[in-house]
């Protein structure tokens, strides 16, 4: 979903933009890595040289959007206008860790738990004045 | 003793709590007087200087010493995470090691009282404004909390989660009852900023910060200094014989960054770090774990405590659960562990921290402890972590005097 019809305009496409750039949109939402084209580690931010190896050729790497949950927190105490509670997680997707949150789930450690299978979910982070819309991602129980 | 030996000839911490008097120089001063009273020597014997103060801005050496004394030596201000301490006891010890001089004076000094969550950012924008990407990430707003979190408590309590999916038994339960091993071996320890006994369910009913760290499982955010006099062997041979007996040998002297593991980049990896720190310290020492009277390690949270008895070697690789319900680390067991309470409860003035752990051990060691001495201790352990990450440890020995 690149676009939707805007309800102020008939053709209007109002564009979308990922809350982080390793989010890539689209018709199939995925995550993105820098993989290091001699050891294969993975990268989510650009890098010189690989942390690995220090071999320097990278290529861009689809991440499996579904994985397990390897370990979490729930955050309930944190900086000033961050809503709370939110689930903090290590998702374990095919052997490339990820970071992100647990979403579409209650906060809470009967609801989640280690081990716990999850797939890669995308939300509307709201518009900005210009009409585009960030969209963010997390990871919810499959 | 051997001539390259590296000893502690002096040492003191302040009493860690709340300081609104006092700012970092002159709790950093207090410290510094102590220490070198404590080795019997004076500013004039000291051949280099290293000082650090994690949120303070540069300078701090050169700050302390127009309180203590300015004799035109090297000063290196040092920075290092939670590892600070650790960095500049380590600092002047290679100077040392190095020959550049015969004595040195390490420091650390830190004012945190109500600062608040550490490692925490700013609320994401909310809709408005512009989304405009920025930083290493092209991130469109503040991402702490939509994309898992950084601040401290969340990400040690993912640390301590993390152990429990790769070896089970790690509960809540659990890691409360580090918590309040902590507390009750703080009550007997003067030095600490809280000295209070808790109860379990008084544990895991106070406010949860990030599960399963409730406050009370998190470190102490207060103020504090410690200051360190490290001397060689061969200079030391020159001093008093009271110097000698009350000298702690440095055994070991670590520092470790964490090299490349799958994940690091997600999060942080303390564990690596510390098992190759720990693995070189006993080396260097020519100590087991088991020989170890007393740990002092870095719990900043009560689940980072759990993951270091196994990174320290303390147990078998995966046995950290089995090893604390054992009653190993209550400072009745095999192992005692914090008994100065942690930084739980004797609080965590960052870059203190690295040295007043040694001054605990050494504390034992000199056999000076008072009410909360462990009988007969003749070797101890110190270790400190920095996100980052660094990570020190120390391993010291009682003199043979």
């Amino acid at each position: 979903m690149v676009g939707y019809n805007n309800p102020f305009g008939d053709d209007m496409t109002m564009t979308q933009v990922p809350l982080v750039d390793y989010l890539v949109l689209g018709d199939t939402p995925h995550l993105e890595a820098n993989e290091c084209t001699a050891c294969g580690a993975r990268f989510f931010d650009r890098r010189n040289a690989c942390a690995a190896c220090f071999a320097t050729d990278f290529k861009k790497t689809k991440i499996s959007t579904t994985g397990t949950v390897r370990s979490f927190t729930i955050v309930t105490f944190a900086a000033p206008g961050v809503p709370v509670p939110f689930v903090a997680a290590v998702i374990n997707c095919d052997g490339t860790s990820v970071r992100a949150n647990v979403i579409n789930v209650d906060a809470t450690p009967e609801k989640v738990t280690l081990d716990m299978p999850v797939r890669l979910a995308t939300y509307s982070l709201g518009t900005d004045d210009n009409g585009n819309e960030a969209i963010g991602f997390g990871f919810e129980p499959a | 003793m051997a001539a390259d030996d590296i000893y502690i000839l002096g040492i003191n911490m302040t009493k860690f709590g709340k300081y609104p008097d006092k700012d970092t120089v002159d709790l950093a001063a207090e410290a510094v007087l102590a220490a070198l009273k404590d080795g019997q020597v004076t500013m004039a014997d000291m051949g280099v200087m290293a000082a650090g103060c994690l949120m303070g801005q540069g300078g701090i050496g050169q700050m302390i010493q127009k309180q203590v004394g300015q004799t035109g030596i090297p000063v290196y201000n040092v920075s290092n995470a939670c590892a600070t301490g650790a960095t500049a006891l380590r600092t002047v010890i290679m100077a040392i090691k190095a020959g550049e001089c015969d004595m040195g004076l390490a420091v650390g000094v830190e004012k945190l009282a109500g600062v608040g969550l550490l490692g925490a950012s700013s609320a994401p924008k909310g809709a408005g404004k512009e989304w405009k990407p920025s930083g290493r990430y092209g991130s469109v707003t503040n991402t702490d909390g939509l994309v898992g979190t950084a601040n401290m408590p969340g990400t040690f309590a993912q640390v301590g989660m993390e152990y429990g999916q790769k070896y089970g038994g790690a509960s809540f339960e659990l890691f409360a009852k580090i918590s309040e091993k902590n507390h009750s071996h703080s009550t007997l320890n003067p030095l600490a900023a809280y000295q209070k006994a808790m109860t379990l369910d008084e544990i895991m009913n106070d406010i949860m910060i990030a599960y399963p760290n409730t406050r009370p499982m998190c470190s102490a955010n207060c103020d504090g200094a410690a200051a360190a006099v490290l001397v060689s062997g061969a200079k030391l041979r020159t001093l008093s014989k009271e110097q000698q007996r009350r000298a702690v040998k440095v055994s070991a002297s670590i520092l470790t960054s964490d090299p490349y593991q799958e994940a690091c980049q997600v999060l942080p990896d303390v564990n690596t770090l510390t098992r190759i720190a720990a693995k070189q310290a006993y080396e260097q020492a020519g100590v087991s774990p088991s020989d170890l009277d007393l740990v002092e390690l870095h719990d900043c949270f009560a689940t980072a405590e759990l993951v270091h008895y196994d990174n320290l070697m303390l147990c078998e690789e995966g046995g950290a659960v089995d090893f604390f319900n054992s009653g190993a680390t209550w400072r009745t067991g095999s192992t005692p562990v914090n008994v100065s309470g942690g930084l739980q409860s004797k609080g965590h003035p960052i870059a203190a921290t690295g040295i007043a752990n040694v001054w605990e051990v050494c504390h034992h060691l000199r056999g000076e402890a008072g009410p909360r001495q462990i009988e007969g201790a003749k070797v101890g352990l110190a270790h400190v972590i920095g996100l980052g990450s660094a990570c020190g440890i120390h391993i010291l020995e009682k003199s043979a005097l």
